[in-house]
């Protein structure tokens, strides 16, 4: 007779939820759902070994369990803490992890150079998200903030180390998804970096998924770089037959017309990939024929990207051809004739790189 | 009927007494109230010769603003664009060059920037998104045009002068 298996009745913000054993906190105040779901920067549930690293997901643990209902001492952090049978979790309910997230996000920003305006993350960056909510207005820090060069891994990926906040998403990543991993973290504390130690390019199938899994905007897409704002392009969902076994194919493609400028993997509600996507499908199939489109990609009302997309709308019919006996209306000025901008004999999504001065004097 | 408000006045009907009929103190009220504005402060300007100040909130023709050093301040952020409600901004963006670092501040620029004169209701959204202090609406308004085409303003047209060269 197969045995029962147990299940740990857990209360986070008083809501309870049965779970099996062995799950985080974080996991099962995922189940819960909703605005009692720590943040969490460095964990990703498609990553062994991840989380415990940014803080961010701090809990207070009000009572340890049934058989022991002492409270725990400090915070913990819910990715690393696994459930206990009769535990009692504050998230939002406690203003201590509200204060301490704040602090954990002033610690985050402290180096972070807060170049939002240039960075290609801003939009889908989850640490802007987390700072606008938890983070305090103002820093006071008084230091200079610790600078790097930008380093080029490879062809497509670009590194701007003093956005990183140390994650170790990337690193996890390279190691779990590729058969090699030629980068790591050099250095300690205050000092240490991402790095591929003798700026090794990284050439793998996979390595380009870094980019989604980044949490800020420290690995971004070169093939994407300063190219468009996300909130200005169109997400689609689209999928192809890939010849990479390990490639689901399913991809968002980003958009603006007809031209494909980025391509990246499904994210969920909490960022993170569905499936990973191969570098082919990422980097170079940059046409709108390569692909299956199967149509616009849901985003949540409350992202900056779905500014513009308007679902559901019914365009009024137009009668003024009707009224003028079906003649089409005198355009009397064309904007097309007359910008300079998007002019069709620049193709952006088709340079390579991010475009340059010598670019526009086509 | 019920009135609206307590402040309706009947028009009085009853016929004009003789001295009304004679319509002479009434019309020297009427030219006393006309000689006294003839000595009250005027409420037009003769305007071509004389300009009325704006107020310190006019918001008028963008400008494009640079730093001490003469660099553009705009790095395509496209915040402007996203906050315009009526999408009269459009850009296009480029990296920096080694070597343009005295024209353009950081490694991201606007290598197009177009506002349409015709679109824009100049609410001064644009200004207020502007991260960077490039974007400033300034206290004039945007000039006629026989042509349509003349209301798309380019960087030549919103750029202000070079705080250096044109000295």
């Amino acid at each position: 007779m197969a045995e029962e298996k147990k299940l740990f009745k857990v209360k986070i913000d008083n809501i309870s939820v049965e779970v099996e054993p062995g799950t985080t906190i974080l996991n099962a105040a995922r189940q819960i759902g909703g605005e009692i779901v720590p943040p969490a920067m460095c964990y990703y549930s498609k990553l062994q070994g991840s989380g415990g690293k940014c803080r961010t997901c701090l809990v207070k643990v009000s009572k340890g369990s049934d058989a022991d209902p002492r409270p725990m001492p400090k915070l913990v952090a819910s990715c690393r803490t696994t459930v206990m049978d009769g535990m009692e979790v504050a998230n939002i309910t406690s203003p201590e992890v509200l204060d301490a997230r704040k602090g954990v996000v002033e610690f985050l920003l402290l180096n972070h150079p807060l170049d939002c305006p240039v960075c290609d993350q801003a939009g889908e960056c989850h640490l802007q998200d987390l700072s606008y909510e938890h983070g305090a207005d103002a820093t006071r820090y008084e230091f200079k903030r610790r600078t790097f060069d930008k380093v080029d891994l490879g062809d497509h990926i670009k590194l701007h180390m003093t956005r990183c906040i140390l994650c170790y998403r990337c690193v996890y990543t390279a190691d779990q998804l590729t058969e090699k991993r030629e980068h790591g973290v050099l250095g300690r504390g205050d000092a240490s970096e991402i790095s591929t130690y003798i700026s090794q390019s990284l050439d793998n199938d996979f390595i380009g998924n870094v980019i989604d899994v980044c949490p800020v905007g420290a690995l971004t897409d070169q093939t994407f770089r300063f190219k468009n704002r996300v909130w200005f392009l169109k997400p689609v969902d689209a999928h192809r037959d890939c010849e990479n076994p390990k490639c689901c194919g399913k991809t968002v493609l980003w958009m603006r017309g007809d031209e494909v400028f980025r391509v990246t993997a499904r994210k969920d509600k909490y960022g993170e990939v569905e499936a990973f996507i191969c570098d082919t499908c990422r980097f170079d199939k940059k046409e709108a024929k390569d692909w299956i489109i199967e149509g616009p990609r849901k985003i949540e009302r409350n992202s900056v990207i779905s500014q513009g997309h308007y679902v559901n709308t019914v365009k009024p019919k137009d009668a003024l051809v009707e009224v003028l006996d079906g003649r089409q209306p005198k355009l009397v000025f064309n904007i097309h004739s007359e910008s300079q901008v998007n002019r069709p004999e620049i193709d952006l999504s088709k340079i390579p790189g991010p475009a340059h001065s010598d670019d526009f004097k086509k | 009927m019920q009135a609206l408000t307590n402040r309706a006045k009947a028009v009085d009907r009853r016929p004009m007494s003789f001295a009304e009929k004679l319509y002479i103190p009434a019309i020297a009220k009427g030219m006393g109230i006309t000689f006294k504005h003839l000595f009250q402060r005027k409420a037009t300007v003769s305007f071509p010769e004389k300009k009325r100040e704006f107020s310190p909130v006019f918001r008028g023709l963008h400008v494009l603003n640079r730093d001490e050093e003469g660099r553009e301040r705009c790095t395509a952020c496209g915040l402007c664009a996203v906050a315009c409600p009526a999408e009269a901004i459009t850009m296009e963006a480029a990296e920096r060059k080694p070597g343009e670092e005295n024209l353009y501040r950081e490694e991201k620029y606007a290598a197009k920037y177009e506002i349409n004169m015709l679109r824009c209701i100049f609410c001064g959204f644009c200004e207020e998104a502007c991260p960077k202090d490039a974007v400033y609406m300034s206290e004039t308004f945007a000039p006629a045009n026989y042509q349509r085409k003349g209301f798309i303003y380019g960087k030549d047209d919103l750029l202000i002068p070079h705080p250096k060269e044109n000295k």
